[in-house]
């Protein structure tokens, strides 16, 4: 008799807020405004580089996921809540990732995180978020072991319930850039430099596995560091084996200044790299004219999926350009509140309903900004799209999309 | 071989930007026994104020004219970089000429810091690495020797001789002229050069000054020969150059040239012999290099044993 009475009490006071809300609606101005919210804020979490080298990418990825929330908040996606987006800035770097991931875990209104950019700071904020049994998607992450565990090439299982991605991995990544330097670009001796970070060492590892066996030799495999700036040694020793080629494994920071010092001295061979360097800093940065990337997805300026997304972006009028990922965050973003609005359609949303929320995302199938977004029983994206790029005359230029095939 | 001799070449040209940084380290330590950790960041400044200099005040037709730009960079980067020597030592080490030598020298940490965020904070778009203009003369030399070959930028040819130059100069300067005599004067007893009628202010902020200029020419070659610049690359080779100040014995004009050309080619033939690890451990032998030095020789090449003051 009680309980009856206080759910009609319940049932009254969200009637009379929300006519509260309709009334103001005009006051409240901003997104969100028209919908009913009276169930309170959700928020979803961003963890990537706001600050530093990658910022540019980080930045894009934030203003992506903050247009997927404003688009949510002002199609009333997730009834009775206002979602929010809360950005923590990890610096591309792990420990710094890992208090972030730590900050957003302790607050029970944070449903999900978009993030993160580096493999390596994946790693440390996967397990963090996964106590709380956060959902982390990542747009960015490429390294297979994330989703697929260390045993990947062999005895691949679900590495951690918690963790999505929506771009294809490097085990895909690295054998499409091989494939096309060896057969299409002709590239016999190839270089390898890498930074040594999760994602350098297993791109080019990846890369190296199918150059090989498609018959080019590996003329020297380097190291440098990611807050390295001269490479003139790391140039002197791949020189004596004559290199055709350079395949870097690594991001545009490192990746712009050494192709350029490779030209000033005297070696003016083309170098491939990542979804990593696929950056128009790159080309700033000293990128130069015939150098090569491949990355996740296709050209967002060619797939007709994605034209909604960019006249969306243009029209927010963002400080920053959505770079490489801003695709793959929006998407994110909306896998998550797509899993999100199953979820709280079913019930109001508590802090254990976040186990219902990663069954959710992972039975979500939707059609965004990057073609078509479902995840597989690992947590990897469906879409396993790629394409490789060109630098010609100072602009990165598509030159071939596909996928690859084991 | 070809590859060695061009390790060698690499090793000089990165000693050549320590070297001039060394000198700033080695000066400052020598006439008021402070270890300027801001003086990396003079370098910083330097390098982005000769950016600033390429980007908004050469008129864009003269821009493209290394005998032109280049000049008027390594102006404007040294000037800059002399005036915040100036302002760094009248606000954050003068009031503590007489205090313990922990406090300047925690101050100088707190300099350094600051000066960082400053310029990642104000200079437009610094949050990230800055793309640095090539004003210079293009091309090389190239090198043939046996079956190998290899290219000598220009730019990589002068910083060499300029900073060779600059060491030369400066060691003339300090031991001919009377403002040298008046800093190995304060170097050596403050209280009776005081006496002496030298005023201790002006020799330490003209030995502030010639650091920072020295510090802005490297600066400007630094970004020229790697095109690119950050807020950081002030501190990583403030360490480098604070080590071969003191493998070359601190204090020591010759010793700051001398410990960095040793770092520079320890660096880059440690990275080019195959039983040495690689070039991701080059860093690792310079470090080696000088605990050995301080095990056995802790006043380094050319130091002087510590005296005692009265």
């Amino acid at each position: 008799m009680q309980k009856q009475l206080v759910t009609v009490a319940v049932a009254a006071l969200t009637l009379s807020v929300t006519v509260a809300c309709g009334t103001n609606k005009t006051e409240d101005g901003g997104s969100g405004g028209s919908c009913d919210t009276s169930k309170g804020t959700l928020v979803l979490g961003v963890i990537a580089p706001q600050t530093g080298g990658l910022s540019a990418m980080g930045l894009g990825i934030k203003n992506s996921a903050q247009l997927a929330v404003d688009q949510a908040n002002s199609a009333c996606t997730v009834k009775g809540y206002k979602l929010q987006l809360q950005t923590e800035d990890d610096e591309a770097k792990p420990q710094i990732g890992q208090q972030a991931a730590t900050k957003l875990a302790s607050d029970t209104s944070v449903v999900g995180v978009v993030g993160t950019l580096n493999s390596s700071v994946a790693e440390t904020v996967q397990p963090v978020l996964a106590e709380k049994k956060i959902a982390m998607i990542s747009p960015a992450n490429t390294n297979p072991s994330l989703s697929r565990g260390k045993e990947y090439p062999t005895a691949p299982k679900r590495a951690a319930e918690n963790y999505f991605r929506v771009c294809a991995t490097d085990d895909l990544q690295g054998p499409f850039g091989a494939k096309y330097l060896v057969e299409k670009a002709g590239k016999k001796n190839i270089a390898i430099i890498t930074d040594g970070k999760t994602y350098g060492d297993g791109l080019a590892g990846e890369f190296e596995k199918l150059a090989t066996s498609l018959g080019a030799k590996i003329a020297g495999k380097e190291k440098v560091g990611e807050k390295d700036t001269d490479f003139s040694g790391v140039i002197a020793k791949i020189r004596g084996a004559n290199p055709d080629a350079v395949f870097y494994g690594g991001e545009f920071p490192v990746a712009g200044p050494l192709s350029k010092q490779l030209k000033d001295a005297g070696l003016n061979i083309p170098l491939m790299g990542g979804d990593g360097i696929y950056d128009p800093k790159f080309i700033d940065l000293g990128g130069k004219d015939g150098d090569f990337a491949t990355s996740v997805g296709a050209p967002p300026d060619e797939l007709p999926s994605a034209k909604k997304f960019v006249d969306d972006y243009s029209a927010k009028k963002f400080k920053d350009a959505f770079s490489a990922y801003g695709a793959f965050a929006y998407d994110a973003a909306n896998a998550l509140i797509g899993g999100l609005k199953k979820v709280t359609d079913a019930g109001d949303w508590s802090a254990d309903k976040r186990a219902d929320l990663l069954k959710a995302i992972g039975e979500y199938k939707g059609q965004g900004a990057t073609g078509e977004v479902a995840f597989d029983q690992y947590g990897d994206s469906t879409n396993k799209l790629l394409t490789v790029y060109q630098v010609k005359s100072g602009k990165w230029g598509s030159v071939q999309s596909g996928t690859y095939n084991k | 071989m070809a590859a060695y001799l061009e390790q060698l070449v690499n090793g000089l040209v990165l000693g050549s930007i320590i070297g001039l940084i060394a000198l700033g380290y080695t000066m400052v330590y020598g006439v008021i026994q402070l270890i300027n950790f801001a003086h990396g960041e003079v370098f910083m400044v330097g390098a982005y104020a000769s950016l600033a200099c390429y980007l908004w005040i050469l008129p864009p037709d003269l821009a493209g004219t290394w005998y032109i730009a280049l000049p008027a960079m390594i102006l404007f980067g040294s000037l800059v970089a002399a005036l915040l020597a100036i302002a760094m030592e009248r606000f954050a080490y003068r009031p503590l000429r007489g205090a313990p030598r922990l406090a300047p020298l925690i101050t100088a940490l707190g300099v350094s810091v600051f000066l960082q965020e400053v310029v990642r904070l104000f200079f437009p778009d610094a949050k990230q690495a800055k793309p640095y203009p090539t004003p210079f003369i293009e091309g090389g030399i190239t090198v043939h020797l046996g079956d190998g070959q290899f290219t000598i930028a220009y730019i990589r040819i002068l910083l060499v001789v300029v900073a060779i130059g600059l060491a030369a100069l400066l060691q003339l300067y300090i031991s001919r002229s009377r403002m040298g005599r008046a800093m190995r004067a304060i170097a050596n007893d403050p209280d009776t050069a005081r006496l002496m009628g030298i005023n201790p202010d002006r020799i330490i902020v003209w030995t502030f000054v010639i650091g920072a200029v020295l510090a802005g020419v490297a600066g400007v070659f630094y970004g020229g020969y790697q095109n690119t610049i950050n807020t950081d690359m002030g501190f990583q080779n403030g360490i480098f150059a604070f080590t071969a100040a003191v493998l070359g014995g601190i204090g020591s004009i010759r010793g700051a040239v001398v410990g960095a050309m040793i770092i520079g080619v320890v660096k880059t033939i440690a990275g080019q012999l195959p039983f040495l690890g690689g070039t991701q451990y080059d860093y690792v032998w310079i470090f080696v290099v000088l605990i050995f030095m301080l095990v056995f020789r802790p006043q380094g090449f050319f130091g002087e044993t510590e005296r005692v003051r009265a």
